[in-house]
């Protein structure tokens, strides 16, 4: 194991990939590292000409990758942060996600576009955007979202190695977080959640960020006796329906979060697939943890006021349990 | 820079054939007949659809280039089969004049199995990889940055490659062709933009809603050299293209062209056009590009109506014979529906 930030492991992963495979190049410098910026200097000392620094034109970026994808390459397309990646959905939508579809699998189109989603603390309705939900209603698409730096380092090995057009959803708060990369460098198969913590009393899946909330959620919940399981799905498409089920079989109660909108969220369809599909392990309700209907607020307690938190999932899961 | 151990992965894009002989290149008169051929096979193909079309053998809408055809057949005679393009929804003449086959052609615009997407793209979206076609495109401009982006592959692989994007005019006050003009010029891409201005996005005539007094100008802005070329006139287009292209090819960036054509039928078949004017579409249809190119043939190598009617009568047996097997041909299996949505 080898100790990483979030921001390292996604650099890491673009790199091995590029050495590995002539095909990937880098679209868009940033890639929202910040303060660890002078990560970029590995990739670039490498392979400097298999970087291009586009304008600010969202929508031309990402086509662009989807042609250059079509044409041969691997692009990794940063769009930066994901409320502006918007301007980009025509191109992710109408052209990436079905291009393989439309030309009945002779052409498809492996381009992995990135964005930074997902409040990050004083991003207002402009910069806070959780695209995910909007992004989940597309068919050929797999979207991918690590929690951690070693899935983090998995997922984007996967994504460039794939030949369907990717999108990793990597929320803002998580690029300075460490963990543990496996030292095998080894892709992580897309469409496999993975349990984060093992528990028999309730499942919660969580995504992305919000997988280390329902960690502190369980802590919290095991001083009270009860005994959480933590799903992370990790790719959110194609969704790995049947361990979610197998989860909720064995623990007969569920709660999902996640941190976009409630409205139209993943959560909200991952709770509506387990009400068609696994009703009979259910012994409660399935509770949904996600955010208000209203967009993020700039002030800091407003903010603070609508995201999903550990208390709030604790919650959630008390009100799954039987009343004492 | 370290070197990557894994040898170059092979383009998808197909290896340059033998050239064919060039007309303009040599006084070759069977080359000139195939511009020919292939403008009259366009003609003859899109007429077939208006019929099955309108009898309503047309799932949704089809959008025709009849009288488009010079600036179909001019571009793409100028290219080489290394080469892509990306296409528009008036989009038939590209596929066609790039050699696909017309019976896989008509089976997909009736969304039948045998058709390039299986049923699963219709008129709109004809993809056909085979002949460097990136596809017809239900977008406005959709496929300006696709070509753009292929044009990007090609300076990667050192493949010699252009890449042509076709757009109506509509797609000029598209953000997204700015955009990308502006992408192709910073990093001097293989690529040429051609505007088949046929006067009407849509159902609105281009003058009014389009500001400024010159088309040019919006390439020119960018540094790219921009021109405006009778498309009704195939050996005028075939020319400027080969222009283009050749500074693509060596390394001297993209080119705009714009073809100044006439659409024949309304935006889509169905459409009563009652937006154009009765004595423009009569001055329009005295420029045919098919008479026009006849008459060249006659006066320059001698060719007579007859070899001329002999090719019309060939190719309106390839298309019915087109018709006939697209009409007989299976529909898609439904039950297959999610096949290619992951490749």
């Amino acid at each position: 194991m080898t100790k990483m930030s979030h921001a390292e492991a996604l650099v890491t992963a673009i790199i091995d990939s590029m050495a590995q495979d002539e095909r990937v190049y880098l679209f868009g410098r940033p890639l929202g590292l910040g303060p660890q910026r002078a990560l970029m200097s590995r990739l670039t000392d490498r392979f400097d000409e298999r970087v291009f620094d586009p304008p600010t034109c969202e929508a031309g970026n990402a086509a662009v990758g989807v042609g250059a994808a079509m044409a041969g390459l691997r692009p990794f397309v940063d769009l930066s942060t994901g409320s502006f990646s918007f301007l980009a959905f025509s191109q992710i939508i109408n052209e990436a996600a079905v291009s393989n579809y439309m030309s009945a699998g002779k052409l498809p189109a492996p381009v992995t576009f990135h964005c930074l989603e997902g409040a990050r603390g004083g991003g207002a309705p402009q910069h806070s955007q959780n695209i995910h939900g909007f992004i989940w209603n597309t068919a050929g698409l797999e979207i991918l979202a690590p929690s951690n730096p070693g899935d983090m380092y998995g997922l984007v090995r996967a994504a460039l190695a794939s030949n369907n057009p990717t999108f990793i959803m990597n929320h803002a708060k998580l690029m300075a977080l460490e963990g543990d990369v496996a030292d095998d460098r080894k892709p992580i198969p897309i469409g496999k959640a993975d349990i984060k913590r093992r528990g028999k009393d309730v499942t919660i899946v969580a995504i992305s960020l919000m997988v280390h909330d329902a960690m502190a959620a369980a802590e919290t919940l095991a001083r009270e006796g009860v005994d959480v399981e933590v799903l992370d799905p990790r790719t959110l498409a194609p969704l790995d329906e049947d361990s979610i089920l197998a989860s909720v079989a064995r623990t007969g109660r569920l709660v999902v979060v996640d941190e976009t909108n409630m409205q139209g969220s993943v959560a909200s369809g991952i709770a509506g697939m387990v009400a068609e599909r696994g009703f009979q392990s259910l012994k409660a309700p399935v509770q949904r943890v996600a955010r208000p209907d209203t967009p993020v607020p700039f002030s800091a307690p407003m903010e603070a006021f609508l995201l999903p938190t550990a208390a709030k999932i604790a919650d959630a899961v008390r009100r799954t349990l039987p009343k004492a | 820079m370290a070197k990557s151990k894994k040898p170059a992965a092979k383009s998808k894009i197909p290896a340059p054939k033998p050239r064919k002989p060039q007309p303009g290149t040599r006084q070759d008169s069977a080359a000139f007949l195939a511009i020919y051929r292939q403008m009259a096979l366009i003609r003859a193909f899109e007429e077939a659809v208006r019929s099955l079309a309108t009898s309503g053998l047309v799932p949704g809408l089809v959008h025709l280039c009849s009288g488009q055809e010079a600036t179909n057949v001019g571009v793409i005679s100028a290219l080489e089969p290394r080469d892509i393009i990306a296409s528009h929804h008036r989009g038939h003449g590209h596929c066609l004049a790039r050699g696909a086959e017309p019976n896989l052609l008509l089976a997909e615009i009736l969304g039948k199995a045998a058709g390039y997407g299986g049923g699963r793209s219709g008129s709109m979206h004809v993809i056909d990889l085979e002949h460097g076609n990136l596809g017809t495109n239900g977008i406005v401009g959709g496929g300006i940055p696709l070509a753009c982006g292929a044009a990007l592959t090609a300076r990667a692989r050192n493949s010699g490659a252009v890449s042509v994007c076709f757009f109506g005019d509509g797609a000029l006050n598209q953000g997204l062709l700015h955009e990308c003009m502006n992408m192709a010029a910073i990093w001097k891409l293989a690529v040429v933009f051609v505007c088949e201005n046929n006067g009407y996005g849509e159902f609105t005539a281009i003058d009014d809603v389009t500001a400024g007094d010159s088309i040019p100008a919006r390439g020119e802005v960018f540094g790219i050299p921009s021109k405006t070329i009778d498309g009704m006139d195939v050996l005028a287009v075939r020319k400027a293209a080969l222009a283009a292209v050749t500074k693509a090819r060596k390394g001297g960036g993209p080119s705009f062209l714009i073809c100044n054509t006439w659409r024949y039928g309304g935006h889509h078949v169905g459409d009563k056009q009652d937006y154009k004017d009765d004595a423009e579409a009569k001055a329009w249809r005295a420029k045919d590009p098919l008479p026009r190119f006849a008459a060249w043939l006659a006066k320059h190598h001698g060719i007579g109506a007859r070899k001329l009617s002999n090719i019309d009568q060939t190719v309106a047996a390839q298309v019915a014979s087109a018709v006939d097997a697209a009409r007989r041909a299976p529909e898609p299996d439904s039950s297959a529906l999610d096949r290619h949505v992951y490749g």
